[in-house]
């Protein structure tokens, strides 16, 4: 019987380390094939010439195949997202975990991770129909797709893990801390500013930037709200046009084969070392805190 | 342990013999532009109609994957809103392949603005001088509403292409034109933009904005088929060699009257 079983937890196991190493083979996989396919593109152009040309028209003969407005346009909707989601989520943390009553944290906190559940192709029509003309008037612009636009909605997006990961590092912080500082005759606003929030400001910092990570690869909305224009951003109010828009809009219709499929490649290469090390800073912060607090 | 072995044999006894039962039928695939999409669709309900056997897969993807998936030969028909390009036809012969495309319907491309703009009627060459960035002021193009906002589909797109080879001449739309990557999204922008002028097909034109007169001539069915309207162009399907079997089929139901009458339905224009 024993035997038996030893032998069943065994095949399981088996199964189990197949399914752990999958899940690494496909993301090999993944990597390879972005790589092979990208790298024909540089047969053609340099790399720099690539990462720093500042035109994309990747239709006209000749082409020029310059990314570094879509680089500056994700960065840019993605620094603009963090604006709109790091007071807002953070807010919202500190709330939850310090101030809210039991039964309010209860209802609130899965409130906001409802929020993650929303399709984004909802948020970018609800971008479309409403913040769109909305901006449009209140600022007197030409057009309310832009970078403004898709730097709300992506913000809206990024709360909900900003908030949760914040939460949960606060609620983390010693009592012993606010103890201390309580003892010291500080009262609830300070301890809060002063000891709490920066005992977690590590888990807080890898929160922002996992935040990030959503920001940057989100596709759908970006593609509705943002304009489309592939020019480097000076204005919020202008629109941009990023590199995961990009491939969107331009893989479907492109030749494969092409250096246009190649370049689209190329984007995506770029696009996931970037969201690799955003990924790799979160880690590395996050293992710091965990440090920090044993 | 044995019943989780003899579940699964079951279970996958099940799948196969409905996987068989549903390959019974004759099974035609098509896959590529969603310009030509709502054509295939249509066409596709109305054959499948009268031929109860018939099962048919109809995906979009764009030209480029329709062009792509029969060079690949993983469908039977590839939509596209464009003739294949001198490059993808070589690349497909290298493969074994010989594409041949049959027209199934054409396309106006209408040039639109905002409803409240006073202008009616442009020519190709200062639609071009706006798409370029010569112009930037209505008042220079005899319109009204302050600054132009240029509204374009994507440098991808087979409506892009078609509206490049025809009014901007190989000419580079200016940087900071809005590139937008669907017919719909361009009409919501122009009704809601006062300074838009933008352009989508014309079986997409609504009463929410101002379709105008390109070099004296109006886009209608009429002046598409006669080749008087500027910008159109044809939709093809393509298939691997000469149409036959069952997509020769399907290609003759769709250019029957009965087809073609279809092709109306769904906004584009007849070819026959």
């Amino acid at each position: 019987m024993t035997i038996k079983k030893n032998k069943k937890e065994k095949l399981l196991e088996i199964l189990f380390l197949f399914f752990a190493f999958l899940s690494n083979i496909l993301l090999v996989g993944i990597i390879i094939i972005l790589f092979k396919e990208s790298l024909p593109l540089f047969k053609e152009i340099k790399v720099l010439d690539f990462l720093l040309g500042r035109h994309w028209y990747p239709t006209y003969d000749p082409p020029e195949f310059g990314i570094l407005p879509l680089i500056l346009g994700s960065l840019w909707v993605t620094i603009g997202s963090l604006l709109v989601a790091v007071p807002l989520g953070l807010g919202a943390a500190i709330y939850i975990s310090e101030i809210a009553s039991t039964n309010l944290k209860e209802i609130l906190k899965p409130a906001v991770e409802v929020l993650a559940g929303i399709p984004s192709v909802v948020l970018g029509f609800f971008g479309m129909v409403v913040i769109a003309p909305f901006l449009q008037n209140v600022f007197k612009l030409p057009t309310g797709l832009n970078a403004l636009n898709a730097s709300i909605l992506l913000g809206i997006m990024a709360i909900p893990t900003i908030t949760s990961i914040s939460e949960d590092c606060i609620s983390a912080v010693p009592r012993g801390f606010k103890e201390a500082s309580y003892a010291l005759g500080a009262n609830r606003w300070e301890t809060m500013i002063k000891v709490t929030v920066p005992a977690a400001f590590s888990g807080i910092s890898s929160a922002v930037i996992l935040g990030m990570g959503r920001a940057i690869g989100e596709t759908m909305t970006v593609l509705m709200v943002a304009g489309g224009a592939a020019i480097i951003p000076h204005s919020f109010l202008q629109p941009v046009r990023t590199m995961t828009a990009t491939i969107a809009a331009e893989m479907g219709e492109t030749a494969i084969g092409s250096d246009h499929y190649f370049a689209l490649f190329g984007i995506a290469v770029v696009l996931f070392i970037l969201t690799l090390i955003f990924n790799i800073i979160a880690d590395l912060v996050a293992q710091r805190f965990r440090k920090r607090i044993v | 342990m044995s019943k989780i072995i003899k579940s699964i044999s079951i279970l996958s006894i099940l799948i196969l013999t409905a996987g068989n039962l549903l390959a019974a039928g004759q099974k035609l695939t098509m896959s590529g532009s969603t310009t030509v999409l709502p054509i295939a669709q249509k066409a596709a309900e109305e054959f499948m109609n009268e031929h109860p056997d018939v099962d048919i897969s109809v995906r979009g993807g764009g030209s480029g994957v329709g062009v792509a998936a029969i060079m690949d030969g993983t469908v039977d028909i590839g939509n596209a809103s464009r003739a294949a390009k001198a490059k993808e036809i070589a690349t497909a012969r290298g493969k074994g392949v010989s594409m041949v495309g049959t027209v199934v319907a054409k396309d106006g491309i209408c040039i639109i603005v905002n409803k409240a703009n006073s202008i009616n009627s442009i020519s190709l060459e200062t639609a071009k001088k706006i798409y370029t960035g010569e112009i930037s002021k209505w008042s220079e193009a005899g319109g009204s509403g302050g600054t132009i906002v240029i509204i374009s589909r994507d440098t991808a797109s087979g409506t892009f292409e078609v509206f490049n080879e025809k009014v901007l001449k190989g000419s580079k739309v200016r940087e900071d034109a809005m590139m937008l990557a669907s017919n719909q999204a361009i009409l919501t922008s122009v009704s809601s933009t006062p300074g838009a002028i933008g352009y989508i097909g014309l079986g997409y034109v609504t009463d929410e904005v101002k379709p105008l007169v390109v070099n004296g001539v109006t886009a209608s069915k009429e002046t598409v088929i006669s080749g008087k309207y500027p910008v159109s162009r044809p939709l093809y399907m393509y298939t691997n060699g000469a149409p036959k079997g069952l997509a020769k089929q399907f290609l003759d139901y769709l250019l029957s009257p009965t087809g073609q009458k279809l092709v109306e339905e769904v906004g584009f224009i007849a070819v026959k």
